[in-house]
């Protein structure tokens, strides 16, 4: 009964995977690659902090979302699967950042 | 969640190899390594804010990366990234049924994991011989209190103890992902292999290095694979090892966070 399971579970991992080609996991590679480049070069341009960490998280945002839709197979999951995770992890994510105006007070005011 | 939808006998699997398709269009396992890495990415990002937090509120914040440093920074990065490739690569072999290539990508995808270890372990030496450590390491024989770093860990303890917690976080992720490959390409094979990689990684390392006992993590694993083959010995298919795959994308993923946010923006320009 298992062995049978496990085939049916395999046979549906071998479905969604099989008509995909290896080709763009090579551009992906690459263009990963490139962007990774790209912010060792930013690292060395003596730039306005805010400035840069904003350009780094956009490149590091870039690189997240190639890696989850290519290399992590998200593009090619069903839409609730793609929207549930999602948003839930971004959700939870851009609440940590309540944080972020107490170090600014710290900062600005130092710390009492 | 998959599995209990399947048909619930064999011969209805080989007559009509008809089942009602899972909510979210997957297999269990899958859709339970996903919830686990959303967890495992709420403690990343939990341990990330941290670090940002401090930095925020630091204005002598340290910028301790020397090009030596950044070089070495990239090359891991450009190991996590080789490693997601060859992990797709192994991936699709297991799909398309080629065993001998899913193992050797799978060994590809470790070899790079572990260069990845022994480049931030080095790094991690560097910083702590030039006096960045925290208080629970052991003393450094015979260094300098004119170290670096000596003045930094005193003055900003915050940027060591958020780095350390944030890339040893992150090396002790990768070290268990090397191990889960391990087990998945080389079954009980890999268990002595996971013993001799412990008793080199407790021996090589000097009593003071925090490797020392850092390895006994090793140890940890490879009693719990052990016990985990011993008591339900299996063939992974191509489905254990595309899960396996998820998780070490995340490893790659977080990466290139940690990367910019604690290496490049800490870069010192001469």
């Amino acid at each position: 009964m298992e062995d049978a399971f496990q085939q049916a579970i395999e046979q549906r991992v071998a479905d969604e995977q099989r008509h995909h080609s290896v080709t763009p996991f090579f551009w992906v590679w690459g263009t990963l690659l490139v962007l990774t480049a790209v912010e060792v070069y930013l690292g060395y341009q003596n730039m306005e902090p805010k400035r840069m960490l904003v350009i780094l998280m956009g490149l590091s945002l870039v690189k997240a979302t190639l890696i989850i839709g290519y290399f992590m197979h998200m593009k090619y999951e069903v839409s609730r699967m793609k929207w549930l995770t999602m948003c839930s992890l971004v959700f939870c994510l851009a609440m940590m950042m309540v944080f972020f105006p107490d170090a600014f007070r710290i900062i600005s005011l130092g710390v009492k | 969640m998959a599995e209990a939808a399947l048909p619930h006998n064999v011969a209805e699997i080989n007559s009509s190899a008809i089942y009602e398709p899972s909510l979210f269009g997957t297999y269990s396992k899958k859709i339970g390594m996903w919830l686990f890495l959303l967890s495992d990415s709420l403690t990343f990002g939990a341990l990330l804010y941290a670090y940002s937090y401090g930095r925020i509120s630091t204005p002598d914040w340290p910028t301790p990366f020397h090009s030596t440093s950044i070089v070495n920074a990239t090359i891991m990065t450009a190991f996590l990234l080789t490693s997601s490739l060859t992990m797709v690569l192994a991936v699709n072999a297991a799909v398309r049924g080629n065993e001998k290539a899913r193992v050797l990508y799978l060994l590809a995808t470790m070899a790079c994991g572990v260069g990845f270890i022994v480049l931030h372990a080095k790094e991690w030496s560097h910083l702590i011989n030039d006096g960045l450590r925290l208080p629970i390491f052991p003393a450094v024989p015979g260094q300098e209190t004119a170290s670096e770093f000596v003045n930094v860990s005193k003055t900003v303890p915050q940027f060591a103890a958020t780095f350390f917690g944030l890339t040893g976080m992150h090396m002790l992720h990768v070290t268990l992902g090397v191990v889960y490959l391990g087990v998945i390409a080389l079954r009980r094979k890999f268990i002595p292999i996971l013993f001799a990689l412990w008793l080199v990684a407790w021996l090589a390392t000097p009593a003071y290095s925090p490797f020392h006992y850092g390895a006994h993590v090793l140890l940890i694993a490879a009693l719990v694979c052990s016990l985990i083959l011993w008591l339900k010995p299996k063939v992974y298919d191509a489905a254990d090892v595309e899960v396996a795959g998820l998780y070490w994308h995340f490893v790659d993923l977080v990466w290139m966070f940690i990367f910019p946010l604690v290496y490049i923006m800490s870069t010192k320009i001469v």
